[in-house]
């Protein structure tokens, strides 16, 4: 008998009936995921394509110098721009006037040529008196910039839209005359401190939040069950809390005439306040407080399932104590100190909220440049740089964790 | 747990050792949030101790002033709208990703969790370029998707999780005796998952009354939450109110960790029946 002989009730081989049903219940099942994932694609995945788009796309110069760079292509970029290009430039810059776009310009031009913005303004003033050719001398002798090839060579990099300027910059690198990838000089070169003050301060916490967090993990493990849950308590109510209250919290307590410094003082510590917000401590003890059941947990829930009797079986066998629990008892602990050590470090690079309000604002981690240049410096394609380079670091761990943890197994507490 | 005979000195030093490090760790845990809650029932506007009475001013301000009201009404209206759409997809969604084998289920379970690896300020910022360019930054609109979509990966996480605990063969008893689809869903299914839903619901509101980041990028004036007003009352005026607004969310958390070790329960007594 083969299996092509078997038939349903309605004469159908019973394979292909399965087949049907199982497709059936494929397709129900993936009308069910897909609402969700369209809505995501739509409100989170192309939010993010933008930003990494704006991170190499910038149309700026293009559009508010069209004749310019369009007169530029052809030039060789070794000496200054024929008298074609200036005439260009001279319209463009007379309908930037008009547009009231001149200061959008010189903003633009600035993150490339520091110090160009203001100049710019002045020239085009001049230049709208500008009627009469030839335009080439009378722009080079009003503005010693307007001289320079390399502005020029910067406003012909313009005709395209894309621009690799602003990941460079993110990088401390940047184009030269000649199109060659360079680093920055010294006194520009300012992101380099920015992640490795990141990278500092994440592993800090996660450092600290491991030493605090394990020898708490072991005794919740080795409790009664009722005592250990009565004292898992005073882990999740803080986990529970949001990280704006309790930064809010350490505000409060590490004011200068806070409760932190009165009970310092209290204690014979130190005769005055000391300056505990606004300060590197005070990110570090705020972030290791925050993320303390985020290391823990993960440890406490491998610690569990870790049997008693291997510690005894070492003892019986005559190695000591210290001795058990380091060649025992924590190598098997290290799947959970793996998963959250890392979970923590993740989030922590990724930390704006508690740097910002309870940290220096000389301190700030990446997050937080990234929203000033959002912010303060309106520089767009800055802060999409910063952060596509953000996204990729945190990308690049987090597969690391799928691997060691996977991401089913993500609990919630 | 108490020390064997056989112990070692080494053994009694770190028994005492880690119970008391433990304990003024756990104190650390704890101490924010037992010290900001007295003081917001201080009378004077200062951060500091002891209290020189009992006042309810600060309360005062944050349940009666038109700022702080305004500031409540809106986290209100976005949390409650977001829990739903995020309640209705994600359960939707975990149901199907539990249902079948779905080709490229790997993938599809990253992209629906991303939101919760992906700093927030970068999804903040993709969202303020994004929306903007749609014209819903400064609506209400654009914050529920924007939450909505920061709260669907616990909804996902809660109800997978609970799924995976459900015994499918009582779908086949129930249809094995008649029963339509839908009323197998609704009388069967639905109320024994209803615990991970509930939690996951849960999870959702809290996730967006929380929020600030996103809030700080795509809202208006007009959208003014909750914690955006703490976040300027600590930024800009530095307001002792904020004392008064953290213990309310304190207060709601203990309710919501209540809720959920309730849920939990529930959830094993009902397993319970069943094995």
């Amino acid at each position: 008998m083969t299996s092509a002989a078997e038939l349903t009730i309605d004469g159908v081989p019973l394979k292909q009936r399965l087949k049907r049903t199982e497709l059936r219940q494929k397709l129900k099942a993936l009308g069910l995921v897909l609402p969700l994932f369209i809505f995501i694609i739509f409100s989170f995945v192309m939010p993010i394509g933008t930003l990494l788009m704006n991170s190499f796309v910038d149309p700026g110069i293009r559009n508010l110098l069209p004749a310019t760079v369009e007169a530029l292509v052809e030039w060789d970029g070794k000496d200054l721009p024929p008298e074609s290009a200036f005439a260009a430039f001279v319209a463009d810059i007379k309908i930037n006037q008009q547009n009231g776009t001149v200061p959008l310009l010189g903003k633009r031009l600035n993150y490339e040529i520091s110090g160009i913005r203001s100049k710019i303004q002045n020239a085009a003033k001049k230049i709208e008196k500008l009627d009469q050719p030839p335009f080439k001398s009378a722009v080079i002798a009003m503005e010693p910039m307007l001289a320079n090839t390399s502005t020029w060579v910067i406003i012909q990099r313009g005709h395209s839209i894309f621009t690799p300027n602003y990941l460079l910059n993110a990088l401390d690198l940047k184009l030269d005359e000649a199109g060659q990838v360079v680093a920055m000089p010294e006194d520009r070169a300012i992101y380099k401190s920015i992640y490795l003050r990141t990278l500092l301060i994440s592993l800090t916490v996660t450092l600290a939040t491991l030493v605090l967090g394990y020898p708490v993990a072991w005794l919740l493990a080795n409790l009664p069950t009722r005592t250990a849950n009565l004292l898992l308590i005073f882990v999740l109510l803080p986990f529970w809390t949001s990280l704006l209250v309790r930064t809010t919290a350490w505000f409060v307590l590490l004011q200068d005439n806070g409760a932190m410094n009165e009970f310092l003082i209290a204690l014979g510590v130190t005769n005055e306040p000391l300056k505990l917000i606004f300060s590197r401590f005070g990110t570090i003890v705020a972030m290791t407080h925050i993320q303390l059941p985020f290391t823990l947990l993960p440890i406490y829930s491998v610690m569990k399932t870790i049997s008693p009797s291997y510690m005894r079986a070492a003892r019986s066998l005559g190695a000591g104590p210290t001795y058990a629990f380091v060649k025992v008892y924590m190598p098997q602990t290290l799947p959970g100190i793996a998963a959250g050590c890392l979970l923590t470090f993740i989030l922590c690079l990724g930390y704006y909220i508690t740097p910002a309000l309870v940290g220096g604002p000389t301190d700030q981690m990446v997050s937080g440049v990234i929203a000033d240049a959002m912010n303060r410096d309106l520089n767009w394609g800055k802060a999409s740089a910063l952060g596509a380079i953000l996204l990729g670091a945190t990308i690049i761990l987090y597969l690391v964790y799928d691997r060691l943890v996977g991401i089913d197994n993500v609990k919630l507490g | 747990m108490s020390l064997p005979t056989y112990a070692t000195t080494t053994e009694k030093l770190s028994y005492w050792g880690v119970r008391i490090f433990s304990a003024l760790v756990l104190l650390f845990l704890i101490a924010p949030i037992l010290v900001i809650m007295p003081l917001s029932f201080n009378p004077e506007p200062y951060f500091s101790y002891p209290l020189s009475g009992i006042s309810l001013r600060w309360y005062e301000e944050f349940f009666l002033s038109e700022r702080w009201l305004f500031a409540i009404k809106n986290s209100m209206i976005i949390a409650i709208a977001t829990t739903i759409v995020s309640t209705f997809l994600g359960t939707l969604a975990a149901l199907g990703l539990t249902m079948a084998r779905i080709p490229g289920r790997p993938l599809i379970m990253s992209v629906l969790i991303s939101p919760l690896i992906v700093p927030v300020i970068i999804s903040a910022v993709g969202m303020f370029f994004f929306y903007a360019r749609l014209g819903m930054t400064g609506s209400f609109v654009g914050i529920i998707l924007a939450h909505s979509v920061l709260a669907t990966p616990f909804v996902i996480i809660t109800v997978t999780a609970t799924l995976s605990g459900f015994d499918r063969s009582l779908l086949r008893a129930g249809a094995s005796l008649g029963a339509k689809p839908q009323t197998v869903f609704f009388q069967i299914m639905l109320p024994l998952i209803l615990p991970g839903v509930i939690s996951g619901a849960l999870f959702a509101f809290v996730t967006s009354f929380d929020e600030v980041v996103v809030v700080l990028f795509i809202a208006g004036p007009d959208q003014r939450t909750l914690p955006r007003q703490m976040f300027s009352g600590i930024r800009e005026m530095i307001s002792p109110t904020i004392t008064a607004a953290a213990t309310v969310l304190i207060v709601l958390s203990v309710a919501m960790l209540a809720s959920l070790e309730m849920l939990r329960r529930r959830n094993e007594r009902l397993r319970g029946i069943k094995s």
